[in-house]
């Protein structure tokens, strides 16, 4: 699939950055959008040297949902049309502070699960008008199944994997590929502070693993793929034997 | 890829020690405010470094590879903007393709710019073009005390001058500025000649230095006798025909050593037949090719981590130069202490160094003849042997490599370095290293104090 033309919501996350990289070495245009701006910049001067053909950017903080449209129709006025649209942002809460506030688990819910669905209800009225192009939306094992450890975060990205699923069989008619997409633990500023395992992958390996799945547009993927079989076993695990691990 | 709070190591992971921390760099304009991190501070690349000058022990480790992105690339002038833990690897993908090539390379592209400025490291082309820092335009300078100064010839000119070669102690660089040299494909001419004796590579340095940009010899480091010094002389320059810019370069997967190798497998034994097999290999004295850049300036890095095969013990690599002078003498003796102990290690890198000055104050290169081979560590015996070879480059006022060293003596540090002193005016006073603890210097005047309390 020609990813020529894309939007990264979210593309000062180093997941995304790789990816990035990967359309801009096939000369993409490339339209960033995030909240910081220095980054923001850091960012596009950098996929400009790697070359990409043009590169815009849109000041963005994913939870004001009534920017939106604004930001997609920025984007589509800027490169005439869109090929591909990835969503990366994401915040990994801190569990305990949920726990101990409505409001901060709300918050986490509004930045990993609302503001996306937001998002593609509005991009997914415009791919299927288009009737191509790729929807990428980077969700988390940790939705695969709920852990006293990180709940908050896992179930907003477990509604953000099954929004994917309706949104893919509704789209896939109109020739439009929605990919979800499933990291394990990758080693990025939002995990600086996690003791850094075996398990671990470069966020490198996986942003390119992000670039095929879109190329090809495959429905699911974990990455790297052995997760795949580690959140099978996981899922197997039955609830009474589950509750007595500590994950 | 380096997982950042894996334990920093260095290449030859010996000695092993351990930082209190490690602090990855992110971004820039949001580096952790150094003035409250503990110290003292360092920052750490790729760990290509083989001794101890970019280890910390008990220290804070600023772990700057994070910082890959490209600032600017102007592609008429061949002037690359980068932030500093950008790789000589990530480099070259992007400037091959467009016609551009580093002014040095090292004998690994896994390194970042930062350690290339640290270390001022030089490759085969130091008889033409010099060391990495001479192709420095400028760079942004981090101190602990929150300052952020830019440094270039003009700017800064003194804190430049300690930066390139300053072994990480003046601050954290944050990007760097530099000139590339213009390619017109990515193949190599390349020459590989048998030569028997240490006279005869000699004069084919002589021989090859006017013409050849690039020029350094395997010796074989077992050889004794009649035979001392023997082994291939590689030469080299870019290939320049416009049929090569079509052709589209060989895709090799690297291999890996996946696990530390007993360290056995790296006896006597196995050097000696390796020697031989690589001199055998070429039966014929003359071999001319047209090669791909990549295994002509990096053989070694097809195999990963290649450093596992000295097992858990850790290796050495042992480099010097000695001064033209006394240099054919000295290294004469050199190699023939190093046969004799039977120490010796299959990647022996000889090669002459040119005269072109570099700005660093602390830089290792000069004109002479550089040596540099791996050792096992065999504990005591390797050491001892070690000392033996020191004696020799210090009389002949020649000096070691900080970057390849784990060993080396304070005193000696002093007589390689006699710039050390004006150096320390800018050691950054939060930066400090394994390597420069245990070089333990002190200025003269600071210690005649010391001896008045
Ligand atoms: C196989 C092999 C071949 C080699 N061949 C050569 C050769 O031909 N010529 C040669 O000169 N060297 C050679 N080297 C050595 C290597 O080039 C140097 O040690 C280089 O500095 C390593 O870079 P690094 O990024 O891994 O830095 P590290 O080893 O991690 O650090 C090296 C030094 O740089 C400092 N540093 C790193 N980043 C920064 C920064 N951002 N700001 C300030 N200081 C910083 C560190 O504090 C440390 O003092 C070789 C090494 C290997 C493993
Ligand atoms: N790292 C992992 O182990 C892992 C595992 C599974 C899934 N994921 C998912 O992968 C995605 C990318 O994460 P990453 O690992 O690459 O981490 P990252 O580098 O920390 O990126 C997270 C990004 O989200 C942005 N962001 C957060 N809140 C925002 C808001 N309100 N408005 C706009 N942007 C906002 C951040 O912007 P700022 O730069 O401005 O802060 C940052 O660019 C996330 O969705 C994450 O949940 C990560």
């Amino acid at each position: 699939m020609a990813l020529q033309k894309v939007v990264i919501v979210g593309a000062t996350s180093a997941i995304a950055y790789e990816a990035a990289q990967c359309m801009a070495a096939q000369g993409a245009e490339l339209f960033l959008v995030g909240r910081n701006p220095a980054k923001l910049e850091t960012i596009a001067a950098d996929l400009k040297v790697r070359g990409a053909q043009r590169v815009e950017t849109f000041l963005l903080d994913v939870n004001e949902v009534a920017r939106h449209q604004a930001m997609l129709d920025a984007a589509v006025a800027a490169f005439g049309w869109l090929d591909g649209l990835l969503i990366a942002h994401g915040t990994l809460g801190d569990q305990r502070k949920c726990e101990l506030s409505v409001e901060e688990t709300l918050r986490e819910f509004q930045t990993n699960a609302l503001s996306v669905i937001a998002l593609l209800t509005l991009a997914a009225n415009y791919f299927e008008q288009r009737g191509r192009g790729c929807i990428a939306v980077l969700s988390s094992v940790a939705g695969d199944r709920g852990r006293p450890s990180n709940y908050v975060y896992g179930a907003a990205k477990g509604a953000v994997s099954i929004f994917l699923q309706g949104l893919r069989a509704r789209l896939a008619k109109h020739g439009v590929a929605v990919v979800t997409i499933k990291p394990g633990l990758v080693d990025t500023p939002m995990t600086a502070h996690l003791r850094k395992g075996l398990l671990f992958s470069s966020a490198r390996r996986v942003g390119r693993g992000v670039y095929r799945a879109m190329q090809q547009g495959r429905p699911v993927v974990y990455l790297p793929g052995y997760w795949r079989l580690i959140m099978l076993v996981i899922r197997l695990i039955p609830e009474r034997v589950f509750q007595r691990l500590s994950l | 890829m380096l997982s950042t709070q894996a334990i920093p190591q260095s290449w030859g992971r010996y000695p092993r020690v351990k930082p209190a921390r490690v602090v990855p760099i992110y971004w820039r304009d949001q580096v952790p405010d150094l003035q409250t991190l503990p110290g003292p501070l360092l920052a750490y690349g790729y760990g290509r470094s083989y001794g101890d000058s970019c280890l910390n022990e008990n220290g804070t480790v600023l772990a700057v590879s994070h910082l890959r992105r490209f600032l600017a690339f102007d592609e008429e002038q061949g002037l690359l903007r980068c932030e500093a833990g950008v790789s000589l690897a990530e480099i070259l993908d992007l400037i091959v393709p467009r016609g551009w090539f580093l002014p040095v390379s090292p004998g690994t592209k896994f390194v970042s710019v930062g350690g290339a400025i640290a270390n001022d490291i030089h490759g085969k082309n130091h008889h033409k073009a010099g060391t990495f820092g001479c192709h420095v335009t400028r760079f942004e300078l981090l101190r602990s005390n929150g300052e952020r100064l830019i440094c270039s010839p003009t700017e800064n000119r003194e804190l430049f001058e300690a930066t390139i070669g300053g072994l990480g102690l003046t601050g954290l660089i944050l990007w760097a500025e530099f000139r590339l040299k213009r390619i017109h494909n990515p193949y190599i001419d390349m020459e590989r000649i048998r030569y028997d004796s240490l006279e005869e590579f000699m004069e084919l340095c002589a021989e090859s230095d006017e013409q050849y940009e690039y020029t350094v010899a395997w010796v074989d480091c077992l050889a004794s006798g009649s035979k001392l010094g023997r082994g291939i002389f590689m030469r080299g320059n870019h290939n320049e025909s416009p049929e090569y810019a079509r052709k589209p370069l060989p895709r090799k997967l690297p291999l890996a050593v996946p696990v530390d190798l007993p360290s056995f497998t790296l006896n006597t034994l196995t050097l000696k037949i390796f020697n031989t097999l690589y001199d055998h290999s070429q039966l014929q004295k003359r071999v001319f090719k047209v090669i791909p850049y990549e295994p002509f300036f990096y053989p070694l890095d097809s195999i990963h981590d290649w450093n596992r095969m000295y097992g858990r013990r850790g290796f050495f690599q042992y480099q010097c130069v000695v001064p033209y002078e006394q240099g054919y003498d000295v290294m004469k003796e050199i190699l023939q202490r190093i046969s004799r102990s039977g120490q010796g290690s299959f990647l022996a890198v000889l090669k002459k160094f040119g005269e072109v000055r570099s700005p660093g104050l602390l830089s290792f290169p000069r004109p002479g003849l550089t040596l540099a081979l791996d050792f096992a560590n065999q504990g005591p015996k390797t050491l001892r042997l070690f000392d033996e070879l020191d004696a020799l480059v210090r009389e002949s006022g020649g000096a070691l490599y900080p970057a390849k060293d784990a060993r080396m003596h304070g005193e000696d540090f002093k007589r390689f370095f006699p710039r050390w002193q004006e150096f320390m005016r800018y050691v950054d006073p939060k930066f400090s290293s394994s390597f420069w603890r245990r070089m333990a210097l002190v200025p003269a005047r600071e210690q005649s104090t010391a001896v008045e309390v």
